[in-house]
This record gives structure tokens, sequence and C-alpha cells, in this order.
């Protein structure tokens, strides 16, 4: 398939790049400076790891975009991440179910991805992982103290995880690019990973004392393109400034 | 050709932009000089994908190395084997303590465990924030003392 790897890694640098802009916006509005740091650093980490993808993917299609021309010349249609990073923050609960979700899917892929027989995709995945381990961990541990607090904490818990659920299964999917490249012992096989995915939400939840969740009906499409509106609205934020002024440089 | 020691001495007279307490070479930034092909190569890496302090520590040594007479030498960024803690030198570790900064334990399962506080020796601490003012650090706080302070992560 032609250009499976130029969207492969493109898949991967969208999936950070988004999570890290919208976390950014908490940045300044967290509910305590504890928080505020945290989120801000996991947003780090992961615009970090988006300058690596992308900077592979622009390497891999040869046509002279870099990392920054990926990320703030590309138009909505054109963006290849997953559903759920791209979903405004809501509150605290909604933000911290799509990071332990988002996390813990990460942290299972990365630590397959890390043996992949793509040279820069494994050494990118090996170095990411360890910060991805740190942000699945902080995550479930605030699911745990939100979920086993009050009754408000616990509620918005819940409706965090119900909210964030039906982007879930769009996690797992594959389709003609992750089945060229898993042959090629490149990609990580997206289905794999779903058992050590729901085994490590299931003991967080029960940890927490939180209900199984009900699947409502998955939406997906992010990877083809067909985003929520909720993405335009932040890349018209992300990129306004090297869109007005195309040419400016430090 | 440059000599690989006196390439290695000007690297550690670079300071962390970040913990200028300690120099890249404590800090295990730089992995490797080397010279066996011209032109001579400093092997760098980055502690944390997002680190912003990566792109100024490229120029550090850039500056220092052309500073020393050494403009031949060419840098190269490395990602694999990624950064880890165990490569602080003793030295690193030292110095840390003394700019007041916990060094990391020895393994991640630890960073949850006690700190020593820098400051008066103590294990009575409680963490804080689980990242400080920068991404390697958690922040600590002493019972004993009651002086906040930063750890230094296992990573």
């Amino acid at each position: 398939m032609e250009n499976a790897l130029f969207t492969y890694a493109l898949r991967l640098g969208d999936d950070s790049l988004v999570l890290g802009q919208r976390l950014s916006e908490w940045c300044g509005h967290a509910p305590t400076i504890e928080v505020d740091l945290s989120l801000a650093n996991v947003a780090l980490d992961l615009v970090g790891q988006a300058q690596l993808f992308l900077g592979y993917a622009g390497e891999v299609e040869g046509k002279g975009r870099d990392a920054d021309r990926l990320a703030f010349h590309r138009d909505v249609l054109a963006w290849t991440n997953c559903l759920m990073v791209e979903q405004p923050n809501g509150d605290f609960g909604r933000t911290i179910a799509r990071q332990f979700l988002f996390s813990t899917w990460q942290k299972a892929l990365f630590d397959k991805l890390a043996l992949s027989k793509d040279a820069r995709l494994a050494e990118i995945a090996a170095k990411a992982v360890k910060e991805v381990a740190y942000h699945a961990d902080l995550a479930a541990e605030w699911v745990i103290r939100l979920g086993d607090g009050t009754e408000e904490s616990r509620t918005r818990m819940i409706d965090g995880l119900d909210w964030h659920w039906r982007f879930v299964d769009e996690l797992f999917q594959t389709d003609a690019v992750t089945d060229a490249l898993v042959a090629e012992g490149i990609a990580v096989d997206p289905t794999a990973l779903r058992p050590v995915f729901e085994a490590r939400v299931a003991a967080v939840l029960a940890e927490a004392g939180l209900p199984e969740i009900k699947l409502p009906r998955p939406i997906v499409g992010g990877r083809k393109g067909h985003h929520s509106e909720h993405l335009g609205h932040m890349l018209a934020v992300m990129q306004h400034i090297p869109r007005t002024y195309p040419e400016a440089v430090w | 050709m440059n000599d690989a020691r006196a390439i290695m001495a000007v690297l550690a007279s670079v300071p962390d932009p970040e913990i200028p307490a300690v120099s890249l070479v404590d800090l295990g930034i730089v992995r490797d000089v080397l010279t066996d092909a011209e032109p001579a190569r400093v092997l760098i890496t980055p502690t944390y994908t997002g680190c912003p302090a990566t792109a100024y520590i490229q120029l550090a040594v850039r500056e220092a190395l052309d500073a020393a007479g050494m403009q031949d030498v060419a840098i190269e960024t490395r990602l694999s084997p990624p950064w880890t803690t165990a490569w602080i030198t003793e030295d690193g570790r030292e110095k840390l303590r003394a700019y007041g900064i916990d060094p990391p334990p020895a393994s991640t399962a630890l960073n949850s465990q006690p700190a020593t506080c820098p400051r008066c020796g103590s294990k009575q601490t409680h963490e804080i924030s689980r990242f400080g003012s920068t991404p390697c650090k958690a922040l600590w706080q002493c019972d004993s003392c009651r002086e906040p302070f930063d750890r230094f992560k296992c990573h």
C-alpha cells in the first residue's frame, strides 16, 4: 500500500499533538497548581512525541514538509487523529477520563511499537513509553481518587468515562494502512492491544469502586479525516499565528 | 583531529540550562565523543521528548565547542537507547544533592517511596506534586525541617 508508513506516522503524531494542545488549554485554569503543573507537563511530553512522529512522517513523505509544516499548515480534513483526543476538555473528571483511557491505550501501543521493525518508530516509542507510563499512572490515580471520593466527584468521573467510552472502539480498528504495516512487522496490530487495555481499565475501575462502563454506540472516523466539529475550532486557535505570518521565523 | 578527552573536557564545562549546578556530562546528556572519523562527533540525547531545553542544549554545546576552537566538531542527536537517570554520574548526584535536589532513586518503583531531604537528610518526607518545576522533577516536602524540595524522578 502506497504511503502507508507516512499515514501511520502521521496518525501517531496527530494523536499526540491534538491531545497535547487540548491539555495545554488547562494551563492556568486547573483546580490546583499541582494539577496545573501535571497537565502542562503531560502536554509537553505529548507535543515532544508529536514533533518526532510528524518529523519522521515528513521525511517518509519526501515532499519537504517538516513537523511544523504538518502541524500548522494542514486543514482539518487532513488530520488523522482519533476522535477521543479532539473532544473538548469538559470538567476535570472528563479530562481525566480521557487521559486515563488514552494513556492506557498508548502505553500498550508503545510497549509493542518499541519492537517495530522500523527502527525510527521503534526508537521514538521506546523513548516515549517511559513518559507515557507516568501519564497512565497519574491518570489512574486520579480516576481512583475521584471515583472513590465524594458523591460529586464520583458522579463526574462516571460522566467523564461514559462520555469518552464511545470513542474507545476506534483505537482498536484496523484498516488497509494497519493491515499492510502489520504484515511487514512495522505497525502494531490494533486488535491485539484490546485485552491489555481492558484488563487495566477493569482493574482501576474496580479499585475506584466505579461501575463497568456500558458501551454506547461507538463513533469512528478520525483516521479518515471525519472529525467532530470541535477539531476545526481547536486547530483555528493552534494554527492562526503561523498561518497569519507564514514566513515568520524566530 | 581533536582529541576525545579534550572535547569531553569542554563539554564537562557546559552547565545544564535548567539545573546549572550540573554539567551536560554529569547528567548523561552527552553520550559519547567519536573521533574514529572526520569530523569528530559529539552524541547528545534528549532527557524528555518535549524538554524545551533540548534546542538550547544543542546551541550551548555548539557555542562551547566553537569558543574552544573546535568548530569542526559535529553534534549528533540520538534517541536510542533512551536517556535514563541511571546515566547521571556519581559526581552529578552529589552536585544535585548539594544544590538542594534529591537525586533520582534507583528504580521507577521507588519514585513514590519517601525521598531524602537534601537539606537535613530526614526520610520523613511526602510528595506534594508529581510534577515540579521541570518535567524531570517532582515536588516534595520535608516533615522534619518543613523545607520543600525537588526530587529528580527515576526515569
